[in-house]
């Protein structure tokens, strides 16, 4: 019973502790960058006023705050995952929980999930708890090719999900944007050019309040402005339109490369034709996601300069568009030259993602296949991650100025087995429980000589 | 053409000199013509697998994993026509094997997938291909997973060279309380299903809780539409078997003579199931109705039952990690196999999935360190277990594969480092002592007919 009231007091004391960041040092650490490079043993991690100080090898001066010795345990960077719907839904097939499609909304490229993403989801605390610090998080196209305006956000337990409204807009054009858009790529094709134009010819009325390729960190709440794009009086538009309004506004910081446009592509040939997309539309900031055939055109992604955040282990021909699907694909685009985060998307929840990294260390050793060293695959699932969604150098590494996001695993963080120990956010300790680690302290034995088991809490 | 109650006269003699070629004999000599189908007893549809050329091989020092709960440094394991001829240490005499030195690798039993879909829901996965759930009725028992399984899915290729996997049950979908009957298959690519069978393997039969059947079927506003419709369909579907199997002239059923086999403890049952309540409930109609379930599937909250799991001696073939995804998926938590360990309760991971299919061996892993930060120690060697002789006991073929003692088909993998690591992978699978895939031999790996002038084909996958 006395670990029970244990238990007990320390939530109780969670719940009502004030979100401090805390100055430390951290000591005798095998120190993870997450830039790529290798591991650091013995390594040391300095957090000042919330931000990261120092990361690298021992150096006594540097040390500010309560010193702290790890023990030789890893020390990482946050992972930062996308792409997510973290936030948006509760149960998956619990349609009334679940806001991660809109297939009968009026909108698409207007949809935002800047206002309703819940930071008390329990996907929210079962994965701060597996050591994913900020993610990206989204609606996927389902009414039309375009899926709406995904935000990034942090995981941490002070109730503000939202450092970035309005980060990216999501685009189908593959074999689920052809059949959204009619049942043919060509119509994803003519209704994204549509979609273009008409955002185009909308105006100049359209900017979205703090959003540039360098957007300042926000948070929601008082200071975060109305989008004035979803305000105004002027409703009509000119007859030969097919967007509503709300459409064609989200999609103008689309059009100027003002806002990230995440192209979902599987096919080699259907990558082809979104990187001749910038022929035309040259100012579009895009990225690639998916791209499970993108082992066949790496040169030309690479020579394009979009990034990729790529299926990672995909290797069956679920579709027609990625017959050639293998697990070498990141491995392939990464030595073509280009820049690729691992997709959290298709896994089976964005936990997996340090496992998913891991299995590319194992191909590196295959004959025949390509994989990512260590570092370079911890960097798929942090600095890479990271820098597409805008927070190159701020997150998903330590670094000189980066977010106190840090990690702290009982074992290396590669390996399916390992979980953090300790959660840093912004320099504050996070809580690590939820739902499922009551249950398993609850189950822990099934003795109910004295009382049933839901009086043990 | 005349199909009469004869037929039944006629499965009772099945296993006399009658009626044992053709598909539709002419039975008994007297003047008049009948028409008999063969009968399960006959044993429809025979496997022919039959397994390929192998060279007497030794495998030498490995970490083994025997499968059966054991481990031995520097092991020693001897291949020969496709059996198992020993397993042990150093002092194992290799004269007369090809030698292959396993330092610093692994050798694990082949792995088994107790619960897949690969053939029934083939990749690609297009509608034309979706072969999974007879989903026209609540109670399909008629129907056999085989008769769905494309053998040329390229799945079962990733699964072998990825996952390790020799031998996996192919389960009808979750739509129906009944789903129909498994199928066993060693995962050696054939022009036939037939080709894949498992010799000997008792079948399966797919039942469902929950949900699922309940949705698919209140959803047409038919029956059931709740879990207590669940279980009165189940009952009375029960009662009718029963009636059947005590009809001494019955009229050949299909669905029922599955049904009757389940109740003989021919057939398996396999129950996809994940609430713990539920879970009891089922236990309680199996001894009702007098079945057995061998497995409860998915089974997300067995950890809440483990003891009336052990004492019903019913399996739980459940994920790691899965969680969240439907509402009686809502409690899992991944110390429900450490959890179950620790009741005694039989334990096996399984895939449902075309990609967790390849990596069973981490999901193990998953499990077990769960089960570690919990104060629950259980050896690796125990885990290997749960993805290979606890699988083969719920599949009914233990006495055939599952572990390295000596006499049973050589089903082996060599990993090339721990197979409780991320980092590891199958160097080379032999099953029945055939050397089927060879991480070193670009040419020893399977190509489906389907991948053949596509991209990609012979790829590493």
């Amino acid at each position: 019973m006395k670990r029970l009231l244990a238990i007990t007091a320390s939530i109780v004391a969670l719940a009502s502790a004030p979100a401090i960041a805390q100055d430390m040092t951290l000591t005798n650490a095998t120190v993870v960058t997450g830039d790529g490079s290798d591991p650091v043993q013995g390594g040391m991690v300095v957090i000042d006023n919330g931000r990261v100080v120092y990361a690298g090898p021992m150096d006594a001066s540097r040390a500010v705050g309560t010193s702290m010795d790890a023990g030789g345990a890893w020390v990482t960077p946050g992972i930062f995952a996308t792409v997510t719907t973290l936030g948006l839904w509760d149960v998956g097939a619990v349609s009334q929980s679940n806001d991660t499609r809109a297939g009968d909304s009026p909108f698409s490229a207007a949809l935002d999930v800047a206002p309703i993403v819940n930071p008390n989801s329990q996907h929210i605390l079962v994965h701060r708890a597996a050591g994913i610090t900020r993610a990206a998080t989204v609606t996927m196209p389902s009414a039309s090719i375009f899926g709406g305006q995904g935000a990034i956000i942090d995981l941490d337990s002070d109730g503000n999900a939202v450092m970035r409204p309005r980060a990216f807009q999501v685009v189908d054009l593959g074999e689920g944007g052809a059949r959204l858009s009619g049942g043919s790529r060509a119509s994803a094709h003519a209704l994204f050019r549509n979609a273009l134009r008409e955002a185009g010819s909308y105006g100049d009325a359209a900017t979205i309040p703090g959003q540039s390729s360098q957007a300042r960190d926000l948070s929601t709440g008082d200071d975060v402005p109305v989008d004035p794009r979803l305000s105004g009086e002027e409703a009509e538009r000119a007859g030969d339109t097919l967007l509503t309004r709300f459409d064609a506004a989200a999609l103008v910081p689309v059009v100027r490369g003002e806002q990230k446009l995440y192209v979902m592509v599987e096919r080699a040939a259907d990558i082809r034709a979104v990187l001749a997309l910038k022929n035309d539309f040259p100012r579009l900031d895009m990225v690639l996601v998916g791209a499970s055939e993108g082992w066949l055109v790496a040169n030309e992604i690479a020579a394009a300069g979009l990034p990729v955040i790529a299926d990672a282990l995909d290797d069956l021909p679920t579709g027609f568009d990625q017959l050639a699907a293998t697990q070498s694909n990141i491995g392939r685009m990464k030595q073509a030259g280009v820049t690729v985060a691992i997709n959290a998307a298709t896994l089976e929840d964005p936990r997996r993602l340090p496992q998913v990294a891991g299995n590319l260390v194992a191909l590196a050793k295959m004959p025949g296949a390509a994989g990512l060293s260590w570092g370079e695959a911890f960097a798929s699932i942090s600095s890479i991650p990271a820098a597409i969604s805008g927070m190159g150098g701020r997150a998903g590494v330590l670094a000189n100025g980066a977010l106190g996001d840090l990690v702290v695993w009982d074992g290396d963080p590669l390996e399916a087995g390992s979980v953090p120990t300790r959660v840093f956010i912004g320099g504050v300790e996070q809580p690590l429980g939820n739902h499922q680690s009551r249950l398993r302290d609850r189950y822990r034995d099934l003795d109910e000589s004295d009382l049933p088991k839901a009086y043990d809490w | 053409m005349r199909i009469n109650a004869w037929i039944a006269a006629a499965s009772a003699l099945a296993l006399g000199a009658c009626a044992t070629t053709g598909s539709a004999d002419t039975a008994g000599g007297d003047d008049d013509k009948r028409f008999a189908a063969k009968t399960e007893s006959d044993g429809p549809f025979p496997s022919t697998y039959r397994a390929y050329p192998g060279t007497p091989t030794a495998l030498v020092g490995a970490t083994v994993f025997d499968g059966a709960g054991n481990r031995i440094d520097n092991g020693t394991v001897l291949l020969r026509d496709g059996k198992i001829v020993a397993t042990g240490g150093s002092d194992l005499s290799t004269a007369g094997y090809t030698v292959i030195d396993g330092t610093g690798k692994y050798v694990t039993p082949g792995i088994i997938d107790i619960h897949s879909h690969l053939g029934d829901y083939p990749t690609p996965s297009v509608d034309a291909h979706s072969d999974g759930n007879e989903a026209t009725a609540p109670t399909t028992p008629d129907v056999w997973a085989e008769h769905s399984v494309w053998p040329q899915d390229p799945g079962f290729s990733r699964a072998l060279a990825n996952g390790g996997i020799t031998a996996l049950q192919i389960l009808p979908g979750s739509a129906n309380l009944m789903g129909g009957r498994s199928v066993t298959l060693k995962n050696v690519p054939s022009r036939t299903v037939q080709g894949m069978k498992f010799p000997g393997a008792p079948y399966g039969f797919k039942m469902a809780c929950g949900e699922n059947p309940k949705r698919v079927y209140g959803g047409r506003g038919r029956k059931p539409s709740t879990r207590m419709g669940n279980f009165a369909v189940n009952r009375q579907t029960w009662y009718d078997a029963i009636d059947y199997a005590n009809n001494e002239k019955r009229k050949r059923d299909l669905g029922n003579e599955t049904l009757m086999g389940v109740l003989e403890g021919d057939i398996l049952v396999h129950n996809h199931c994940y609430r713990a309540d539920e879970m009891a409930l089922v236990m309680d109609m199996a001894k009702e109705v007098g079945y057995k379930v061998t497995a409860f599937h998915h089974a997300v909250e067995a950890y809440k039952i483990g003891d009336l799991l052990r004492e019903n001696d019913v399996c739980s073939a459940i994920w790691a990690d899965w969680y969240g995804f439907k509402m009686e998926a809502y409690d899992a938590i991944q110390e429900n196999a450490a959890f179950l360990q620790r009741e005694g309760a039989c334990v096996v991971i399984h895939s449902d999935s075309e990609n967790d299919i390849q990596r069973l061996n981490q999901e193990a892993a998953k499990a077990q360190a769960a089960g570690r930060r919990s104060g629950i120690e259980i050896d690796d060697a125990t885990v290997i277990g749960w993805i290979t002789l606890n699988a083969a006991k719920a599949m009914g073929i233990d006495a055939m594969t599952g572990s390295l003692q000596a006499g049973k088909m050589a089903d082996v993998v060599l990993w090339n480092g721990d197979p409780l690591s991320t980092y590891s992978r199958p160097e080379k699978v032999w099953i029945d002592g055939a050397l089927m895939y060879d991480a070193m031999d670009r040419k020893r790996r399977p190509v489906s007919d389907f991948e053949l002038g596509q991209p990609g084909e012979g790829d590493v996958k």
